[in-house]
């Protein structure tokens, strides 16, 4: 093993194909967070409702995404999509797709359980002044909700920019397909994962003390 | 005309009927004290006239205009028309319910900004002139958490009177309050008292009622047992209910 000789100069002479990676990688956490944080809003609504017909389909959809591999998820999608639609689908949309209503279903149990949180008197003070169920929510409970839920959503973003790596099983040209392109074509699989967890690392990192600032801030403010 | 009329009001809960049947009439200028022991139905009463409790039968009259309609033997309500309601009356409650996350004149100046739909200044000066009416100037850059309970209940009242409603109902407005924080929550309702506004009270502070009160209601089991003048109900009480739920607060004196 000592004899081993690392060489990171091959891989990164090739660092155009792990940086178009990193380009497919950063869309696909993009289009599937950015989607899930207002899609899982709804749903999450949906989810704590009395109303059995909201109740019902957004447990259902949330429950099963979140009880079933994210990998089966987007195989199906991948293969199924043209299936049902007729439509030929890239692999790029069938990720993005099957990333977007998993990550949904996770939000919607962070705003469901973030909701949750505020007591029932910021809803009657809200009521009583004559607002309405979407003025409520917009100006009273989310600001403090929201507050309250970002540890988690920061937690779901770094699971989801992990989890991005699983569209390679389905040929999307992200980071780690690209990587393992250039492991196979170089025989350096070891130099190659390793720049390639090191450039996960350093996508990754900066966001959670992005989301620890934020936090930091919104506890100051107000201080509850 | 009344301003407020409650026709043949019952509540349940499930199988527990809450109210049985209240009449009444609020003029305008009348404050009312709402008494009776816990469990009478006297928050209830109150929370029914604004709809944060749906009534279960019976009528609300708000300025002479029925709420809701009635079809097919039940009421319906549409929620465009009692957020319009709400507007119109106030409300201050046991818990103070401020909004943590604003400042006391962000709190006051909410209802006028997202309700009314006045104008960011406007709303900014009218929660100042109100901050002021509770004495609360100094503390309008304060959120909440640093406020005091009876500071919290008085940006609670002035959080309520910029919607500038013509009735205001006070659920227990110092029921959750430190003894020494009672009187400046008194006060300011007092203030209010002295403006002619129209304004009913759920109250254990028989004291108060019996100073601010222009009419008295004792409330026991659903039903307005017995009703008059302050003077009439707390110091000459006609049931023996009343008698005795007077006798039990040992520290009323007039």
């Amino acid at each position: 093993m000592m004899d081993y000789e690392f060489d990171f100069a091959e891989i990164l002479l090739n660092s155009d194909l792990l940086l178009r990676g990193v380009r497919l990688t950063v869309a696909l956490w993009a289009i599937a967070f950015g989607t899930a944080l207002v899609a899982g809003l709804f749903l999450g609504i949906a989810r704590g409702s009395p109303r059995a017909l909201l109740n019902w389909p957004a447990t259902a959809y949330i429950e099963v995404f979140r009880n079933t591999p994210v990998l089966i998820q987007l195989v199906w999608f991948y293969y199924a999509f043209p299936v049902l639609t007729g439509l030929q689908t890239s692999p790029f949309l069938a990720a993005s797709l099957g990333l977007c209503l998993n990550s949904s279903a996770y939000c919607a149990e962070i705003y469901r359980g973030g909701l949750q949180s505020i007591t029932a008197g910021q809803w009657e003070a809200g009521r009583a002044l004559g607002m309405s169920y979407w003025t409520l929510m917009r100006r009273i409970i989310l600001p403090q909700a929201i507050r309250r839920m970002v540890p988690a959503f920061t937690n779901r973003g770094v699971e989801l920019a992990k989890m991005t790596s699983i569209a390679s099983v389905i040929t999307v040209h992200e980071l780690m397909q690209e990587a393992r392109t250039l492991a196979t074509q170089s025989f350096l699989p070891l130099e190659t994962f390793t720049i390639v967890a090191v450039i996960y690392f350093v996508l990754i990192y900066p966001g959670t003390l992005v989301a620890s600032v934020i936090e930091r801030r919104l506890h100051a403010k107000g201080g509850q | 005309m009344a301003l407020l009329r409650i026709e043949a009001l019952r509540k349940s809960f499930g199988a527990n009927e809450v109210l049985c049947g209240i009449d009444l009439d609020v003029q305008r200028g009348e404050r009312i004290a709402i008494l009776g022991a816990s469990g009478s139905g006297k928050s209830t009463l109150l929370r029914c006239i604004n709809f944060m409790e749906m009534p279960s039968a019976g009528r609300i009259l708000f300025d002479g205009e029925a709420v809701g309609r009635e079809e097919r033997g039940a009421m319906r309500y549409r929620e465009a028309e009692l957020m319009r309601l709400r507007t119109r009356i106030g409300m201050i409650f046991q818990q103070f319910n401020l909004f943590p996350h604003m400042t006391a004149v962000q709190n006051v100046m909410e209802g006028p900004l997202s309700v009314l739909g006045l104008k960011r200044s406007l709303a900014e000066a009218r929660a100042m002139e109100y901050l002021a009416k509770v004495g609360l100037t100094e503390k309008a850059r304060d959120y909440p958490s640093r406020l005091s309970g009876g500071q919290q209940q008085r940006v609670a009242i002035a959080r309520a009177l910029a919607m500038e409603p013509e009735m205001l109902l006070f659920d227990e407005p110092t029921s959750s309050l430190d003894p020494e924080l009672v009187g400046e929550v008194l006060d300011a309702i007092l203030g209010l008292s002295r403006e002619g506004r129209t304004m009913l009270l759920v109250t254990h502070e028989l004291g108060f009622a019996y100073h601010v009160a222009t009419r008295v209601l004792f409330l026991h089991g659903g039903r307005i047992l017995e009703q008059g003048t302050p003077d009439a109900v707390l110091k000459h009480p006609r049931e023996e209910r009343t008698r005795a739920f007077i006798g039990r607060h040992s520290t009323f004196a007039f």
